[in-house]
């Protein structure tokens, strides 16, 4: 199953890249979409768990929510830079995470560097190190939104 | 001077304004954590604002769907970036900047 999801999205994403349709091409994509998904195949889909369509949805009403939380964070970033008077107290705080799975994982450490006032320094074992810029020590409540989030796209019952 | 021109000339001059915001951020900000705020945020708006950008400029085809990909692996890349810049500094031991009246 992985090795036919692999050699599908590589083969999309070569067609889409070249755009020519002549049989040569479409051969060469045939045979090295088969050579790649024969080698990466069981990196790129670590393992099938047969997502639902409601965790897809959350998916995607999840994107529009983290762009808005991308333009609020470049709003706040310009206001300290252009501030004279520089207002930042940074710290570094641990946070608690229930998420156990890599894509979660990764989902909640990226998403938090791009939402505002914090970067996610470090992922360990059910903790993660953030360094929040802001004056108002308000980093926790915000990541706790993103977690709740991720948490709904990840679903509870196949982890 | 058609509509469509004027509108991606909006977004890629916002998309230029957070990137010069961002690299004027590096140069002000007191250490590398809160450098890396800067970077890894306002960078990831701007360059997807200026694709955005070009993307209305050149309408629909396969140049703009590129595009497009190049936006969503930024907006991966960047942030795993940023993370591991980070992560290599704590490991390596660099002590974050703290306000002075704090202790």
């Amino acid at each position: 199953m992985s090795f036919i999801i692999t050699f599908l999205s590589v083969l999309i994403f070569w067609i889409l890249l070249s755009g020519e349709f002549s049989g040569l091409l479409l051969g060469f994509a045939v045979l090295y979409s088969l050579l790649v998904a024969y080698f990466t195949h069981d990196l790129f889909v670590e393992k099938f768990r047969g997502y639902k369509i409601r965790q897809f949805v959350k998916f995607l009403l999840y994107i529009p929510w983290l762009l808005w939380q991308i333009i609020i964070a470049n709003v706040q970033i310009v206001r300290i830079v252009i501030d004279p008077k520089m207002p930042i107290d940074p710290e570094m705080v641990y946070c608690k995470t229930s998420l156990k799975t890599d894509l979660g994982l990764t989902l909640l450490g990226n998403s938090i560097t791009l939402t505002p006032g914090t970067v996610t320094v470090d992922i360990g074992d059910g903790e993660i190190l953030v360094h929040g810029i802001g004056e108002d020590h308000k980093l926790a409540i915000i990541d706790q939104e993103i977690e709740k989030k991720i948490i709904e796209i990840e679903g509870t019952d196949n982890v | 001077m058609d509509i469509i021109t004027i509108i991606s000339g909006i977004f890629i001059f916002a998309g230029c304004f957070f990137i010069v915001i961002a690299s004027i951020g590096v140069l002000r900000l007191p250490d590398f954590y809160t450098r890396l705020h800067a970077a890894g945020k306002a960078d990831t708006l701007g360059q997807g604002l200026i694709f955005l950008g070009l993307i209305i400029y050149e309408g629909f085809n396969l140049i703009s769907l590129k595009m497009l990909f190049i936006v969503i692996f930024i907006f991966i890349a960047n942030p795993t970036a940023t993370h591991a810049a980070a992560k290599a500094a704590f490991i390596s031991g660099l002590k974050p900047w703290r306000k002075k009246d704090d202790n």
